[in-house]
C-alpha cells in the first residue's frame, strides 16, 4: 500500500487532493511548497513535516506523506455489540486529525482487523499487526481478556496500544496507555457519593461472574466496610450469559439492601433489569448503583427497565459542555443518529488525540520516543468529557460522573466528582 | 434467618415457588421445538437458538412499525407479533431443511456441524442486518411491572405471560403430535421410515414439515423471550446448552420427558442458587444431571421406539 502514489497535500480549488501524477523532482517541489504552506499559515503545532529519516527510525510504516495505525476490535462475535462504539469513535477521531493535517504532516491510514471475540485471534492479529504491518500505533481491545493476550505481544515487538475500556486495574505496562477508568477511579468516588447522598449503610454486591467483577467487587466490599462502615449483605456472581435472576431477586428481596450495586455484563446485563423491573424492584422505592450501564446497554435493556438507577462513569452522552455537544454532532452525522453514545465510545475517541499529541511532543513515531513523552506529565487532551490529564502511570487523570437514567434511554447528570488521580495499584486491596 | 416476620417468608415463599416456576415456562418453551426436531427426527439442530432469535427481532420489527405507523395499536400489536414471529421462523425453517438438512439424514453427526455453521451464518447476518448492538422492542404497558396480591408479594406480569404462552404451546405440540392425522404421520415416520412409506406416507413432506414446526415454536420462544431478555445477534446462543441439557435429560421423543426434565431442572436450580450461590446452584444440578444421565443413558422417558 505504502508503494501506492501517494498524495501530495497540494489541493485543488475545490480543496480535493490534486489527480496529476508528478515526477520525483515535481513531487518534491511540490511538497516543498506545501509543507511551507502549511507552516505557514497552520502554525508550528502540527504544520511542519519533518523528513521520515528522522521520525522513524525503527522502521515503522512511515512515508513522508502517510503514517499506518492499526485498530483491532471484535466487529463479529458476541463482543461486537460492545466494541462497534469504539470503533466508530476512534474513526471519527482519526477522521478528524486527517483532517487538520494529520500526524507531524503525514496523514493516519487505518489496517482495521477483526479480533472475532476470540482472545487468541487478538494476540495473531496484534502481532499481524506490528510484524509484518508495522503499525505506528494500536486502537483496540475491550475485554481484559483479550488485552491480556495482546500485552506479551506488544512487550516483545515494542508496539503501542491505546486501550478504551475501563477495567479493573492492577496493570500498567509502558506499551499501553489506559483511557478508561481503572477501578479506584470508578468504584470509590461513587460509593462515596451513594453513601453521602442516600446515607445508606447496607449494600448488596451483584455481578458477572469473571475478572473485571470480581476484582471490582472486591475492592468495593473492602472499602465499604473500612471507609464507609457499612455492611455488605450479600456477594454473587452469575455466569456469564445466564438468563434468570429470580431467585437472586427473590434473596435480595429478602436482605432489603439500602444499595443494589451491580456488574453484570452482556446479555446478562438486559435479563437482570428487566427481570428486576418485573418484580417490582425499581427507582421509584430502590437505590441501585451500576458499572456496567452506558449509553451502548441501555439501548438494548430499554430506558423504562432503566428508570431512576444510576450509572457511575466519567462521561454520559447528556454532557451538557459546548464540547460534548459538538462531538454528539459529529458522531451522529457520521454513524447516523440512532448510533448511541457511551462512556468507552468516548474513551475510544481520546485514543488517536492522546497519540497525535505525544508523537507531537516526541517529535517522533519511535516507540520508546512517544512513551517517554506519553510519561512525561504533559500530555493533555481537550475531550468531549472535559480535560483529562495523561499520568505517568499510563492512567488517565480524570473525573467521575453519577447519571440517573430516563425512560428514553439517556442520564442526567446528578454528580461531578473532582479530578481522581489514577492508581492502577491501590495499597491494601 | 432471625429478624424476618412470618410474613415476610411467606411473601419470600411465594415468590421464589413463582420464579421456580416461571423458569420451568421459559426452559419448556425454548426446548419444545428442539424436541420436535430432535426427538422425532434425530437432528441435532445448533441453529436452534438462532431461530428464536428471528422470533425476538420479529417483535422489534412489530414494535417499531406499529410505533411508526400505527401508535393505537401498541397494546395489540405483541399477540399479532409471536403469530407472525411462528411464521417466519417456521418459512426459515422449511427453507433450510430443503436446501441443507434433507441431504444429511444419513449422516446424523454432520447436521450437527452443518447446523452450528449455519447459526454462524445467521448471526452474522443479524448482524449486518440489525447492527451489531442490541435491540429493545418497546413492550406494551401490560406487560409490564407486577401483579401484587399482597403488599408484600411482586409476581412479574412477564412471567406470567412466558407462562401463558408455554402452557398454551405445550398443548398445541400434544395435540399436534397425538390427536392429529399429520402427528400420527409424524410419529409412524419417527418409529419405522421404511414401513411409514411404503404404507404411502410422505416421509420427506413429514420432514420439512416437522423441522419448520420445530423452527416456528423456536420462533415463538424467542419472540416470548423479549420480556424477560435481550434482543441482539448472539441472544440466541445464550439458550442453546439448556435447551440441549432439557430435551436430552427428558428422553429425546417424549413431549412428557421434555416437560418433567425441565421441571425438575429448574426447580432444582431455581431452590439451589437461593440457598447457595448462583454458581453453584448450576454446579450442583449440572452434575446432578451427569449422575442421573450416568444411571439412565436415554434420559428419564425413553420413546420406544424399533431400532
Amino acid at each position: 500500500m505504502l508503494r501506492k502514489k501517494s498524495k501530495s497535500p497540494t489541493r485543488d480549488r475545490a480543496g480535493r487532493p490534486e489527480k496529476v501524477s508528478f515526477s520525483p523532482v515535481r513531487k518534491t517541489v511540490a511538497n516543498a511548497v506545501a509543507a511551507t504552506l502549511l507552516i505557514a499559515f497552520a502554525g508550528s503545532s502540527f504544520g511542519a513535516t519533518p523528513p521520515t529519516s528522522q521520525v522513524d527510525t525503527t522502521h515503522l510504516a512511515v512515508t513522508d506523506t502517510e503514517v499506518i495505525v492499526g485498530q483491532l476490535h471484535s466487529s463479529t462475535g458476541t463482543m461486537a455489540i460492545s466494541e462497534t462504539g469504539a470503533i466508530e469513535a476512534e474513526r471519527l477521531a482519526i477522521d478528524q486529525i486527517n483532517a487538520m493535517g494529520g500526524v507531524l504532516g503525514r496523514k493516519i491510514k487505518v489496517i482495521q482487523e477483526d479480533g472475532g471475540s476470540d482472545w487468541p485471534t487478538f494476540a495473531e492479529k496484534a502481532k499481524k499487526l506490528l510484524e509484518s504491518d508495522h503499525v505506528a500505533a494500536i486502537f483496540g481491545c475491550w475485554t481484559s481478556a483479550s488485552r491480556k493476550a495482546v500485552l506479551p505481544v506488544l512487550e516483545r515487538d515494542n508496539g503501542l496500544l491505546y486501550y478504551p475500556t475501563f477495567y479493573e486495574g492492577l496493570e500498567q505496562s509502558k506499551n499501553v496507555v489506559y483511557t478508561g477508568q481503572e477501578a479506584t477511579q470508578q468504584v470509590f468516588a461513587g460509593l462515596d457519593w451513594v453513601s453521602k447522598t442516600k446515607g445508606s449503610k447496607t449494600y448488596y454486591l451483584i455481578g458477572s461472574d469473571y475478572i473485571w467483577p470480581r476484582t471490582t467487587m472486591k475492592l468495593a466490599r473492602k472499602y465499604i466496610e473500612t471507609v464507609l462502615h457499612g455492611t455488605v449483605v450479600g456477594e454473587e456472581y452469575a455466569a456469564l450469559g445466564s438468563t434468570d435472576f429470580g431467585s437472586t431477586i427473590n434473596k435480595i428481596r429478602l436482605k432489603k439492601p439500602d444499595v443494589i450495586y451491580a456488574a453484570v455484563v452482556g446479555g446478562s446485563n438486559v435479563s437482570w433489569f428487566k427481570q428486576l423491573k418485573a418484580a417490582g424492584i425499581t427507582g421509584k422505592d430502590h437505590t441501585l448503583l451500576t458499572l456496567s450501564v452506558t449509553e451502548d446497554e441501555a439501548n438494548g435493556i430499554g430506558g423504562e427497565n432503566l428508570l431512576g438507577f444510576y450509572s457511575a462513569m466519567k462521561y454520559f452522552q447528556s454532557l451538557d459542555t459546548p464540547g460534548n455537544k459538538d462531538f454528539v454532532k459529529k458522531f451522529k452525522a457520521k454513524w447516523g443518529a440512532g448510533a448511541p453514545i457511551g462512556d468507552v465510545t468516548q474513551a475510544g475517541y481520546e485514543g488517536p488525540w492522546l497519540w497525535k499529541a505525544a508523537v507531537e511532543k516526541a517529535g517522533s513515531f519511535d516507540t520508546d520516543k512517544v512513551v517517554k513523552a506519553e510519561e512525561s506529565g504533559q500530555i493533555s487532551f481537550d475531550a468531549p468529557e472535559g480535560m483529562v490529564y495523561l499520568e505517568s502511570n499510563h492512567h488517565l487523570k480524570t473525573r467521575l460522573r453519577i447519571g440517573e437514567w430516563r425512560a428514553d434511554g439517556q442520564a442526567d447528570i446528578v454528580y461531578t466528582s473532582d479530578y481522581i488521580m489514577p492508581n492502577p495499584f491501590p495499597k491494601g486491596y | 434467618m432471625g429478624g424476618y416476620s412470618i410474613s415476610d417468608l411467606w411473601s419470600i415463599v411465594v415468590m421464589q415457588g413463582f420464579s421456580g416456576l416461571s423458569l420451568f415456562s421459559v426452559l419448556l418453551l425454548m426446548a419444545l421445538g428442539l424436541a420436535i426436531i430432535f426427538g422425532q427426527m434425530g437432528v441435532i439442530n445448533m441453529a436452534h437458538g438462532e431461530f428464536m432469535t428471528i422470533g425476538a427481532y420479529t417483535i422489534y420489527l412489530f414494535s417499531k412499525v406499529t410505533e411508526q405507523y400505527f401508535p393505537a395499536l401498541m397494546p395489540y400489536y405483541f399477540v399479532i407479533a409471536i403469530f407472525a414471529a411462528f411464521g417466519i421462523a417456521f418459512a426459515a425453517g422449511y427453507l433450510v431443511e430443503y436446501l441443507l438438512i434433507r441431504h444429511l439424514y444419513k449422516r446424523p453427526l454432520d447436521t450437527l456441524l452443518a447446523t452450528w455453521g449455519l447459526s454462524l451464518i445467521m448471526q452474522q447476518i443479524f448482524r449486518t442486518v440489525f447492527g451489531a448492538r442490541e435491540v429493545s422492542a418497546t413492550l406494551p404497558d401490560w406487560l409490564m411491572g407486577s401483579w401484587k396480591p399482597t403488599p408484600d408479594i411482586d409476581i412479574p406480569l412477564n412471567g406470567l405471560f412466558v407462562m401463558g404462552i408455554s402452557i398454551v404451546v405445550t398443548a398445541a405440540v400434544i395435540l399436534f403430535l397425538y390427536r392429529s392425522t399429520w402427528g400420527l404421520r409424524v410419529r409412524a415416520t419417527t418409529q419405522n421410515r421404511v414401513m411409514a412409506g411404503s404404507v404411502g406416507i410422505n416421509t420427506k413432506k413429514i420432514d420439512r414439515v416437522t423441522f419448520a414446526v420445530g423452527c416456528g415454536i423456536a420462533g415463538i420462544a424467542g419472540a416470548t423471550f423479549t420480556t424477560i431478555a435481550s434482543t441482539g445477534p448472539t441472544s440466541g446462543s445464550l439458550y442453546i446448552v439448556d435447551t440441549f441439557l432439557v430435551v436430552v435429560f427428558g428422553g429425546a421423543g417424549s413431549v412428557v420427558g421434555t416437560v418433567s426434565s425441565a421441571f425438575s431442572i429448574a426447580q432444582a436450580q431455581s431452590i439451589l442458587t437461593f440457598f447457595l450461590t448462583n454458581a453453584m446452584g448450576k454446579v450442583v444440578t449440572l452434575l446432578t444431571i451427569i449422575i442421573i444421565l450416568m444411571l439412565r443413558p436415554e434420559g428419564l422417558f425413553t420413546s420406544k421406539v424399533r431400532k
